[in-house]
């Protein structure tokens, strides 16, 4: 009689049980599910600000550069060129044309040029994505009725004009070239410093190092360096590249200044910081390769006579190099991200011409989402989503020719 | 031919020396490699040297009083006025809403993905998370002003929620530091042996008891390792804050209106001509020297909480 009670409770209990389990396995499957949400949200949320309606007003009607019955966009070279050279004063005309001669400048060029200059188109409203597709008439409605003599189109941010156009404070003229060499500037030093540096401590603490004190504390170190904040770094890198080494960061020890530097916020500096941010990444992903060669292979090397150098150079480095490539090259991701350690180094806000030097000013991708995002305006909300799509491109290239490298060259022991 | 290599042997008196010789080249080399593990001292030490230094002459400067900093919560470096609480309190709230997301998110998505999905659908969801944590913060950052903070003045009213606040870059930066903490305490949950859940189940307990009775003790120092580093990660986080949670101290727990916190201060403090040797030149030195020792010992704390807490199996 009591087992039977045991047994009935049991089977009772049972119920209530399964079914706390089948609840909670409810609410695990929805966080992940909301975890892919997010995902999917901040994606949609870039794209639907990246294209839609945009509104915009001519500060000068084209209709009044008609020139023998043509519109502007007809226009030969000869006529754009002429009509800068009558429009502009001429201080601004020889300006452009020191910049790039107009004999150079193709056609389109000098098109865009008196666009710019002259015709001066200024966005009166924007639209994101989806109301563009959802609310077209309504939007066409509303401009009609309060700017008449505006033009809507519906517009991608993102082109290739945007890509290959230098940033400018016009946001239907802005692009992001100045941004992007800005950015593989700073990375290229980023990697000369910190991958040779990187892969060097790595073989050191790997191979070399004993259980001494000192390399505990070089180990414990690295690992401490990774979690401190990228700002950190940022003010560090302004303490010491931008102000204390600002002879050898604004290349004047070379005699190489840049005339439009301002003192040592460079590249150069950029990218070291970058580099000491991005160090104890490269450091630790590196270690974890050269931990995964096998040990028979370091004693067949020294069992034929090798040093320790040969081994590691001639054996080791080889085989883990597929390992430390990847690791670095998911460090260098993470550097192209950073927008707050460039922010305190000094990053440009407004610079309209390419870096051409180490010592050159600079800004960056991220730099410049963050500037146009802070905007108040819509319109640089709409370039700071295309400028977020450039970047993500960018970082996506990365990151698979990453994966592409560890299928390719993975090996097992 | 054999003659002649004999002659030379025996011409050779020493005997064939075997012991290892003292190769100039291989030195260098060991000295080359030793200088870069060193470099990674050499950065600590310039953190904490530079950013002592300068932080020195902001606690130096005669208008600064340590008791009033404390107390007051006013910051205003310009006319004196070093409170720090307005910075450290939004700080900690935007730390404390990301918390409250990324902890509960991320051990449920955890959990889930160690103990109940099937290896197929692992394979696609954690790849997910890993494109999730790969995206730079200051897209993050654009997420939360674009999107979370008119999602919230749409459910609170715009009177309500300003349009910089605290909530909406916590509630974002939560989202940041969900696949961190899912990551590692993923990783510590499949470190737990097969065997445990086995038994376990032998016992007839349901799936949910061997998850949450078995394994999530077994692997709980990794998991609050797991919390620390993504406090400590929150703590430090910049961009979302600085784009979103607004630009101006000020000592509020609302979490509906604007207020700065330590990164977001040095971030827009830093983004205009900071002039040398300035008190907000000076203040962002102590700031992000107290931003580095915070970080230190949480990251210190995480790792000795796992050599402390480590449950090991064979």
């Amino acid at each position: 009689m009591k087992e039977k009670a045991v047994i009935q409770g049991f089977v009772k209990n049972l119920k209530a049980r399964k079914r706390t389990g089948l609840v909670w396995h409810v609410v695990f499957q929805a966080s992940t599910v909301v975890g892919i949400i997010a995902l999917i949200a901040l994606m949609l949320n870039v794209i639907d600000g990246a294209f839609g309606y945009v509104a915009y007003e001519a500060r000068v009607d084209p209709d009044t550069l008609i020139v023998d019955g043509m519109p502007v966009e007809d226009q030969n070279k000869e006529q754009l060129v002429a009509l800068l050279q009558s429009t502009l004063s001429s201080g601004a005309y020889n300006k452009l044309d020191n910049e790039k001669s107009f004999v150079d400048r193709s056609r389109e060029e000098v098109y865009q040029l008196v666009v710019e200059r002259i015709i001066k188109p200024k966005v009166v409203q924007v639209w994101k994505l989806w109301p563009s597709l959802t609310q077209a008439d309504e939007i066409r409605a509303t401009v009609a009725q309060d700017h008449p003599g505006a033009e809507l189109d519906f517009v991608s941010w993102l082109t290739y004009d945007f890509v290959s156009r230098p940033q400018t404070s016009e946001p239907l003229t802005a692009g992001v070239r100045t941004a992007i060499f800005g950015s593989l500037w700073t990375i290229l030093f980023t990697i000369l410093f910190a991958f040779p540096v990187g892969v060097g401590a790595s073989i050191y603490l790997e191979e070399y190092a004993s259980d001494h004190w000192l390399n505990r504390i070089i180990q414990t170190n690295i690992n401490n360096l990774a979690g401190v904040p990228s700002i950190v770094y940022g003010i560090l890198g302004l303490a010491i590249f931008v102000r204390a080494l600002e002879p050898l960061t604004s290349g004047e020890v070379f005699g190489l200044v840049d005339p439009t530097t301002a003192n040592g916020r460079t590249v150069l500096s950029a990218g070291l910081t970058l580099g000491l941010l991005v160090l104890p990444i490269i450091i630790i992903n590196a270690q974890e390769a050269i931990r995964a060669v096998p040990r028979s292979l370091r004693n067949a090397s020294y069992g034929v006579g090798a040093t320790k150098w040969q081994t590691v150079w001639s054996h080791v480095l080889p085989n883990a190099m597929p390992g430390i490539l990847t690791g670095t090259i998911l460090a260098v991701s993470r550097a192209i991200g950073e927008t707050a350690p460039l922010v305190v180094v000094g990053a440009s806000t407004a610079i309209s011409f390419d870096p051409s030097s180490p010592f050159s000013k600079f800004t960056t991708l991220p730099i410049q989402i963050y500037q146009w995002t802070s905007r108040p305006q819509d319109e640089f909300r709409s370039l700071a989503a295309a400028s977020i799509l450039v970047l993500l491109v960018l970082l996506l290239t990365l990151n698979a020719s990453a994966i592409l490298l560890r299928n390719r060259f993975s090996r097992r022991y | 031919m054999a003659e002649i290599v004999m002659k030379r042997v025996n011409q050779d008196k020493k005997p064939l020396n075997l012991r290892r010789r003292a190769r100039l080249g291989e030195t260098v080399i060991q000295a080359l490699l030793f200088f870069s593990g060193f470099f990674s001292i050499f950065t600590t030490i310039g953190i904490v040297y530079e950013l002592g230094k300068e932080a020195l002459l902001f606690f130096q400067m005669p208008e600064f009083n340590f008791i009033e900093t404390l107390t007051s919560v006013e910051w205003k470096p310009h006319v004196g006025k070093f409170g720090i609480w307005p910075l450290l309190n939004s700080t900690m709230m935007t730390t404390l809403i990301a918390m409250a997301i990324a902890i509960p998110l991320g051990l449920s998505v955890a959990i889930y993905l160690s103990e109940y999905s099937s290896p197929r659908v692992r394979s696609v969801l954690k790849p997910v998370l890993e494109v999730l944590a790969g995206i730079p913060t200051i897209v993050y950052g654009y997420f939360a002003l674009t999107f979370m903070t008119p999602v919230l003045r749409e459910l609170f009213g715009r009177d309500v929620v300003q349009i910089y606040n605290t909530g909406s870059a916590g509630l974002v930066m939560g989202i940041l530091i969900l696949p961190l903490i899912t990551s590692m305490t993923e990783d510590a949950l499949s470190a737990v042996p097969r065997s445990l859940r086995e038994a376990a189940y032998a016992m007839g307990g349901t799936k949910l008891e061997v998850a949450l009775q078995i394994v999530l003790p077994a692997a709980l120092s990794g998991i609050a390792a797991a919390i620390i580093i993504g406090i400590s990660r929150a703590v430090g986080e910049t961009m979302i804050v600085a784009v979103a949670a607004g630009a101006g101290p000020n000592f509020t727990f609302n979490p509906f209106v604007g207020a700065e916190t330590i990164t977001g201060h040095i971030v827009r403090i830093s983004g205009g001509d900071l002039s040398y040797d300035s008190v907000d030149y000076n203040s962002i030195f102590a700031l992000g020297l107290f931003l580095f020792f915070t970080t230190l010992f949480l990251n210190v704390i995480s790792q000795a909480v796992v050599r402390r807490f480590r449950e090991v199996y064979e």
